[in-house]
């Protein structure tokens, strides 16, 4: 018997980890109130994406992250904190992106995230500042065309671990096989070695890669309606106001016109809005 | 947590019988490969004893993941179709193949050197002597640091999880993506690796014990 209760020792602590962890951490950082602190000091902090041409890539030579969604961030700073406004940047991935907000390290996210009812039962979304559409990315020659090609036994469809277009294919095509992977780079070499058939996210990210690799072409058009929001967390509705206002006011003055003519403008193909 | 591991308890369930597919198929072959090269790191010729050394010291200092990305994206493009789970697997067997090399060869070279001179003096060749005098005791100089490497490969597999190898660490990625509850899943899935490692652990030990 008392090897049999020291066997289950650490099981027990593990136990008593949780629920340590549960019990605690009652004003966390992402509680405090996240305007006032960037306020004080003259940084917000941005959880972007540095794997995703077009919206946010890590750029090799300079070894900094730039992207539509990076000049959002930064142009959103300075609507709120003035000419001097710091916007500091934090990477993350999809399947990160979330517990980061949530946990305290970054004070919003602008990483090509689709505004979705689930999501919103955890996170606070400001209004769609773009509209990105569902699509696929196949071989150029390939013989699917979208989405409903892919629908039979053994398709291998690639995606990304915490984006909502994996659940979303499961509805278009039920039959196949999908495969997570870490972040969109993985992905798109998976493609490119033939894990897969076709990868599937939204339109805006596989113009990205397909600008990248013109062998590889988006196939068939958006098959859904993704509109991409900046999330906060819940309980800070001050900030998110200011955001939203921020964005408006860009849209406004033609700053938004801007930076989607910077990013998008030269993209064969690319429509704003999906369907 | 409990309502996760309920509610997913069938994506997490097939995550743990991969882990253990893998970690069973990784153990199997990684003691065979391991114990060969150890045999060949020993060898009397120089060729033979080159390459031993050549594989140990390449695989035991890549990364496992860099291995494994290798059979994953590499492989394909080239030679032939490689899954997830099938490249995760070859590369944890490589990978630990080498450390299990190292292990053995240790564990042959601290039997005393005149227990292989007595056995020469009887007439037994050198492989007879090999197999039946020195190998045996060899074996149980290296059950404990084998254990270690053993509980290592179960915990190493959750590589899988990066090449959609479906394991337990996959589907815990999975999971927590789809409820948002992070901590609590990790917590859960943690639990299911010491469902794994704590029987191996404790089984190692015993062995240790009846050997010694």
């Amino acid at each position: 018997m008392k090897k049999f209760v020291r066997y289950l020792l650490p099981v027990a602590f593990l136990f008593s980890l949780v629920l340590i962890l549960s019990g605690c951490g009652k004003k966390s950082l992402s509680q405090q109130d996240v305007l006032t602190n960037d306020r004080q000091s003259n940084t917000i902090t941005w959880g972007v994406k540095a794997d995703t041409r077009l919206f946010g890539l890590m750029n090799i030579k300079t070894g900094k992250v730039q992207g539509f969604d990076i000049d959002m961030a930064r142009a959103i700073t300075k609507q709120i904190l003035g000419k001097n406004g710091k916007a500091k940047l934090v990477q993350v991935t999809s399947n990160t992106r979330i517990p980061l907000l949530k946990n305290g390290n970054v004070d919003a996210l602008i990483a090509t995230m689709t505004i979705t009812p689930d999501r919103a039962k955890v996170v606070d979304f400001s209004e769609p500042y773009f509209h990105a559409g569902q699509a696929i990315l196949v071989k150029k020659g390939s013989s699917i065309k979208n989405i409903r090609d892919l629908n039979y036994k053994g398709a291998q469809i690639l995606g990304v671990q915490g984006s909502n277009s994996v659940q979303n294919v499961r509805k278009y095509a039920p039959k196949a096989n999908i495969l997570e992977l870490s972040d969109y780079a993985q992905a798109f070499t998976a493609l490119k070695s033939g894990q897969g058939v076709a990868l599937t996210t939204d339109n805006g990210i596989l113009y990205g890669m397909s600008v990248e690799d013109p062998n590889y072409v988006v196939a068939g058009g958006a098959f859904t309606k993704e509109p991409y929001g900046i999330a906060v967390n819940k309980g800070q509705k001050p900030f998110l106001r200011k955001v939203n206002a921020a964005v408006k006011q860009m849209k406004k003055t033609g700053e938004y016109q801007k930076i989607v003519n910077k990013w998008f403008g030269n993209v064969q193909g690319f429509e704003e809005g999906g369907n | 947590m409990i309502n996760i591991l309920v509610r997913y308890w069938p994506e997490l369930w097939s995550g743990l019988l991969s882990t253990l597919g893998s970690s069973l198929l990784a153990l199997v072959g990684s003691l065979i490969l391991g114990t060969l090269f150890a045999f060949m790191e020993i060898s009397s010729h120089r060729w033979v004893k080159f390459i031993g050394r050549v594989y140990v010291e390449v695989f035991r200092n890549i990364p496992l993941l860099v291995v494994t990305m290798f059979f994953y994206v590499v492989i394909p493009m080239f030679i032939a179709k490689v899954n997830g789970f099938t490249a995760g697997t070859i590369g944890l067997t490589i990978y630990t193949s080498a450390f299990i090399a190292e292990t053995v060869r240790a564990g042959i070279e601290a039997v005393d050197t005149g227990q292989m001179e007595a056995a020469r003096s009887t007439g037994l060749t050198y492989t007879q002597a090999m197999v039946q005098i020195i190998f045996p005791q060899a074996i149980k100089i290296t059950i404990p640091p084998l254990g270690n490497q053993f509980i290592n490969l179960v915990k190493n597999s959750s590589v899988l999880a990066f090449v959609a190898g479906f394991d337990l660490m996959y589907q815990g990625n999975v999971v927590a993506a789809t409820t948002f509850n992070t901590s609590d899943t990790y917590l859960a899935v943690g639990l299911m690796y010491l469902i794994l490692t704590l029987p191996l652990s404790y089984f190692m030990r015993y062995l240790e014990k009846r050997l010694a």
